[in-house]
């Protein structure tokens, strides 16, 4: 009998050296630099897919599908300011610089947010007239390295974003790599064209939570208590964070967990600082509680959400609503299996690329090429998001009717199980089948 | 003369009307180290305070003159955009952080990280400043006719520094360079016009030396 073909002989991969591990070992031999680049931690964590909802059934009276209301509507900033915002779903975009951005993506976001009703904000790079105009609800933020900020924008913001952390890389601030540094986004930011900009990590005119306060005043008395003031965090020690945020005087409480993208920074900032969003929601709304805030200091929540099943999930651990950036990118097109020789120029393909640190995104959205940027037309890639929004905003009112919630924001902890002792622990939800909560001495 | 007494009028009825179209001049009384006071204005208004102010006094000013009679607290006049801004006394730390235009005059020394961030402004201090001043100072111009603390212009852009008397150690990518006869000639200008009485030829200039702008393994040190 002839031989069988041949086999291959049982190759055995290290777990302690799997073959990335070597690769990132041979790059950095070969470049003697970290590896700085895009997208959010790849590596796997606890998630909200740990979770499952209990839907009614004989304890509990399930709302019609189609027929009987579920209402999407939030408010932010209800705390101090004169004129809080009124979002129509709870579901926002999170700050993306025009400088990461190109101003197409900008401008498409700026166009879907409008049309849902909802708010977009703007990046570390500061406010430009496109999205200004593109958007009804922006929110401007107020960043360590003050590019481009000023009061007559902060005059023309609905809402300002005081940037203390992202979770992407909390303790850190932004990068834009030289090759994106281009005369309008330098010009932006009082810089040389082409340099590697490096962002501050902390804020020029404050230092703790006391001097917050008294800044929280000062950008108060400019814009006259008229609009509501966020404070956007990297989820570490969330607990301490968000109870300082309040003390400081915020209206609004951004927790970015630990999957929340980037446009360009360190890889092992990315993978290996900050807490999943998953306890990091608990923890904020706990915090809230016991300060008496919940519902009064809104919490917005980000970090990795992708679908009407995570903000259901968020809005029922105590969220008052989401923000998403990666996932609004990847509406937009981000690893679209298109343009494949563009992909492969960078060293990618469709469903790894995290390359937008270099100004080369082959479908348009990080990048100021003019050509690139043809690949995303505005009223296109707005379409595309609103969409995506929609879809997502449909999927979290069938959760909402099953669990019986004729609010999304009426959705509650109780209405959830865990599906790992992980997830059980973080989100303090009992394991499913038991009334287990990993932690809890009850 | 308008004239608020914040004994009696608070910040914010004082904020408000600066805010809502004044004109003219304006005086200030028993500011007793308040908080934000005259920040946020967009008028070509004077303002004279009488005494010292707390934090952010002047901040993110709009081609208002704004006087301060006394010392003032940490970010005065942070983020200025244009007009002036004189303190006659001590400013404390960060003062004119990330300011984009105008004026900073400060009679007195100014604590640690003054200019920080500094985007455009010219900041002339007639005494000294404290450590880490000019710190990522990318545009504009900071003049020390006394002496600056340790980490001067520490990872420094295009900004411009100027210093009469002594400099502690240098900070990251900061270097002394040649004051040319057109810096000599733009200092001169600067210091007729903020009324600050010293000699352009008896300062040195720092700035940066580039080597940072890019990554370049071979300067990790300096990183
Ligand atoms: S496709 Fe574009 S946006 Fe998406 S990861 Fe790649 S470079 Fe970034």
């Amino acid at each position: 009998m002839p031989m069988t073909t041949e086999r291959k002989l049982s190759l055995r991969p290290s777990a302690t050296f799997p073959q990335h591990v070597l690769d990132e070992i041979h790059r950095a031999a070969d470049q003697g630099i970290y590896e700085i680049r895009g997208f959010g931690a790849k590596r796997s964590l606890p998630t909200f897919d740990d979770l499952v909802f209990l839907g009614a059934s004989m304890s509990r009276y399930a709302l019609e599908g189609y027929r009987e209301k579920c209402a999407t509507d939030v408010v932010m900033g209800t705390r101090h300011a004169k004129k809080p915002i009124e979002l129509k779903i709870p579901i926002t975009i999170a700050g993306m610089s025009f400088g990461a951005l190109g101003a197409n993506a900008k401008e498409a976001i700026g166009r879907a947010a409008t049309a849902m009703g909802t708010s977009t904000t703007t990046g570390d790079g500061g406010m430009t007239e496109e999205e200004r105009q593109s958007s009804k609800t922006l929110v401007y933020q107020v960043l360590p390295s003050r590019y481009g900020l000023n009061p007559d924008d902060i005059r023309r913001a609905d809402a300002l974003e005081i940037v203390v952390g992202q979770g992407a890389k909390p303790g850190g601030g932004g990068m834009l790599l030289g090759h994106k540094v281009t005369e309008r986004v330098a010009g932006m930011r009082d810089l040389p064209v082409d340099i590697d900009q490096r962002s501050a990590c902390r804020h020029p005119d404050w230092t703790g939570p006391d001097d917050l306060a008294i800044k929280i005043q000062e950008l108060r008395e400019i814009t006259d208590w008229e609009i509501p003031i966020y404070i956007k965090i990297g989820a570490t020690r969330v607990s301490y964070d968000v109870a300082l945020a309040v003390k400081s005087g915020a209206d609004v409480i951004v927790v970015d967990g630990m999957q929340g993208g980037t446009a360009a920074t360190q890889d092992v900032f990315i993978e290996h600082v900050g807490i999943p969003t998953l306890p990091a929601v608990r923890m904020a709304v706990e915090a809230l509680q016991e300060l008496g805030m919940h519902r009064k200091v809104q919490l917005i929540v980000s970090g990795g959400i992708r679908s009407g099943a995570d903000v259901a999930k968020a809005l029922a651990l105590g969220a008052d609503a989401v923000s998403i950036g990666s996932a609004a990118m990847v509406a937009l097109g981000c690893n679209r299996s298109v343009f494949l020789e563009d992909y492969e120029a960078l060293g990618t393909a469709p469903g790894y690329c995290h390359h937008c640190h270099t100004g080369r995104c082959p479908v348009g959205i990080t990048t100021h090429d003019a050509e690139l940027q043809e690949r995303l037309p505005p009223e296109q890639g707005a379409r595309w998001l609103r969409n995506y929004l929609t879809t997502m905003v449909l999927e979290i009112q069938t959760l909402a009717r099953a669990c019986g919630k004729s609010h999304v924001l009426n959705l509650e902890p109780e209405d959830l199980a865990a599906l790992t002792i992980e997830a059980a622990a973080m989100a303090k939800v009992p394991l499913a089948g038991t009334d287990w909560i990993p932690g809890n001495n009850k | 003369m308008k004239a608020f007494d914040l004994n009696t009028d608070s910040v914010r009825e004082l904020n408000q009307y600066l805010h809502d179209s004044p004109s003219g001049k304006l005086s200030v009384t028993n500011p007793a180290g308040r908080h934000c006071i005259a920040c946020g204005i967009d008028n070509a208004v004077e303002v004279s305070i009488d005494g010292h102010v707390g934090y952010y006094c002047a901040g993110m000013n709009k081609t208002a003159q704004i006087t301060i009679g006394g010392n003032a607290g940490p970010g005065v006049a942070e983020n200025i955009m244009s007009g002036s801004v004189r303190i006659k006394g001590n400013a404390s730390q960060s003062a004119g952080a990330s300011g984009r235009g105008g004026t900073l005059i400060i009679e007195g020394d100014a604590s640690a990280r003054c200019g920080i961030s500094m985007k455009g402004v010219d900041i002339v201090v007639a005494g000294s400043v404290g450590h880490l001043s000019a710190f990522m100072a990318q545009k504009g111009r900071l003049v020390v006719c006394g002496d600056a603390g340790d980490f001067l212009g520490d990872s420094i852009y295009e900004a411009c520094i100027y210093v009469r008397g002594k400099v502690g150690e240098l900070g990251a990518d900061c270097i002394e360079k040649e004051m040319t006869a057109a810096h000599v000639h733009g200092l001169e200008d600067l210091l007729v016009a903020t009324g600050v009485a010293a000699n352009a030829d008896d300062f040195r200039r720092y700035g940066s030396a580039r080597k940072l702008y890019n990554f370049d393994i071979d300067h990790a040190d300096d990183y």
